[in-house]
């Protein structure tokens, strides 16, 4: 077991998931409450990742990583060295990948609330982003739950991108699914089934955590 | 109407033919071989009648999937180590292991690069604009064991160590230089030559005698019904016509590297 690598790739999660909600909230309220004619194509945009290859993903991020690209450069006069390879890269191909993940329970979850509970708060005189924290929010509070879970696991999970745009560097870039992967190549079969047994461990109590979840098994929960 | 078009389609899928009657080969065979192997196996086809089947990929997942059991009649793997694990392990015939081709190690920049690779050779590599050396993975691909070794041979693998990054296989590690992301590699001379790569940059071979030979091995897969068609095809390798092809392609013939 490499814990160097379960822990970067622990770290990648829960820094992904963080940034993933900032940006996912705002995404799912828009595509929930707006009206505009083109909203289908946003909600297409935002599925995409559902659907391509991580291979595609991974491709068109290390070209617009590198240094041949305006990102690329832009970012090398920055910082002094090229976007590919680093952590850095692994958030931003993470974020992308991950992204309906966040989105689509959320998005669920704010369209199931009763519009009368929205409608009477705007009436008492709230604004709307009290309206979204103090009604909407609190209750999709199990389609956030979903959200958090289901982004974190599978950003624990992910190959693909991380395998295009990483570059396998100890510490920097080898995540626990790449681990697992080079442990099988090199025939070393015990080492990669421990590794692959707290992946499939975490990824249970995951999804069973979303399931638990969408039952309302927590309705005694304070909050709710 | 819907039923019609379904049954129409059955009856469609029914009537393709399922399986050649000509002898079938289905070859596993180690990326690096990609472009060399094509034109010998559709020779091979056209002077022989029979159809080759080539399925391209990494040595290690073909080795992990003949233990399992995979359909493949001949295995070309980019080493030795492989072959002789599979035989050890009684997948294939102990008797079929022969050396194919011999890869051969270059140091790649892409166009534009200020480096002077060939005068300065691998100590190009210190020049304080590398940034990343991509290679393939040392702890599993053939060409990445090679490169070590050859950083190794010249004294400058603790001082470039930090600055590696690993491809899986020696393909993706020519992908990360071409696309600038690193700003060299240390590549096989097949990933160099292949014609979309050719004006993307320039190489310079890495001196033989600073790694061991990449000899690549073939075996016949113990599981295989043809066996006979096996045993032609890679003494068809080991032919003149072939020798050709591979040397076109960046290989040595066995004999030369001993």
């Amino acid at each position: 077991m490499d814990w160097q690598a379960f822990l970067l790739t622990v770290r990648l999660a829960v820094l992904v998931t963080g940034i993933l909600l900032l940006l996912g909230l705002p995404i799912a309220y828009w595509i929930t409450y707006s009206r505009r004619r083109w909203k289908f194509l946003i909600e297409a945009v935002v599925a995409m990742p559902l659907v391509l290859p991580p291979t595609v993903l991974g491709f068109y991020i290390l070209l617009a990583l590198g240094s041949k690209s305006p990102v690329g450069v832009w970012w090398e006069s920055l910082t002094g060295h090229t976007l590919a390879f680093t952590f850095e890269a692994l958030v931003i191909g993470s974020v992308i990948y991950s992204l309906p993940f966040t989105v689509q329970p959320l998005a669920a979850a704010f369209s199931t609330v009763d519009q009368k509970f929205v409608a009477a708060s705007a009436t008492l005189g709230a604004s709307r982003l009290r309206t979204f924290l103090r009604i909407i929010l609190p209750l999709s509070i199990s389609g956030l739950m979903t959200a958090v879970a289901l982004t974190f696991a599978h950003t624990m999970g992910e190959f693909g991108v991380v395998l295009m745009v990483g570059g396998n560097i100890p510490g920097v870039t080898r995540t626990v699914s790449i681990d697992i992967y080079d442990q099988v190549q090199a025939t070393n079969y015990t080492s990669a089934n421990q590794t692959a047994l707290v992946l499939l461990a975490i990824s249970f109590v995951a999804l069973s955590l979303v399931y638990a979840l969408n039952r309302r098994v927590w309705a005694l929960w304070p909050w709710r | 109407m819907r039923t019609l078009l379904a049954a129409a389609l059955l009856a469609l899928l029914c009537a393709l033919p399922t399986r050649a009657v000509a002898g079938e080969l289905t070859v596993a065979a180690a990326a690096d071989l990609s472009l060399a192997l094509q034109p010998i196996a559709a020779k091979f086809q056209r002077e022989t009648g029979n159809s080759v089947r080539l399925s391209f990929g990494s040595s290690g997942d073909f080795f992990n999937q003949i233990q399992n059991g995979a359909p493949y009649d001949v295995f070309l793997s980019a080493d030795l180590g492989y072959p002789e694990k599979v035989i050890k392990l009684g997948f294939a015939d102990s008797g079929s292991l022969r050396t194919y081709a011999v890869g051969r190690l270059v140091l790649w920049v892409p166009r534009g690069s200020q480096l002077d690779i060939d005068h300065e050779g691998m100590k190009a590599l210190l020049d304080p604009s590398v940034h990343k050396i991509a290679i393939a993975n040392p702890q599993h691909a053939p060409y990445g064991r090679a490169a070590v070794a050859a950083l190794q041979h010249f004294q400058l693998y603790e001082k470039v160590a930090k600055r590696l990054v690993l491809g899986e296989n020696v393909g993706q590690a020519a992908q990360f230089a071409e696309s600038g992301n690193a700003q060299v590699g240390i590549i096989a001379l097949a990933h160099a030559l292949a014609p979309s790569v050719r004006p993307l940059g320039r190489y310079a071979l890495v001196p033989t005698d600073s790694y061991p030979p990449l000899r690549q091995g073939a075996v016949i897969i113990s599981r295989s019904k043809n066996k006979a068609l096996a045993g032609e095809f890679l003494k068809y390798l080991a032919g003149p016509e072939s020798e050709a092809i591979f040397r076109q392609f960046g290989f040595e013939a066995p004999k030369e590297s001993r």
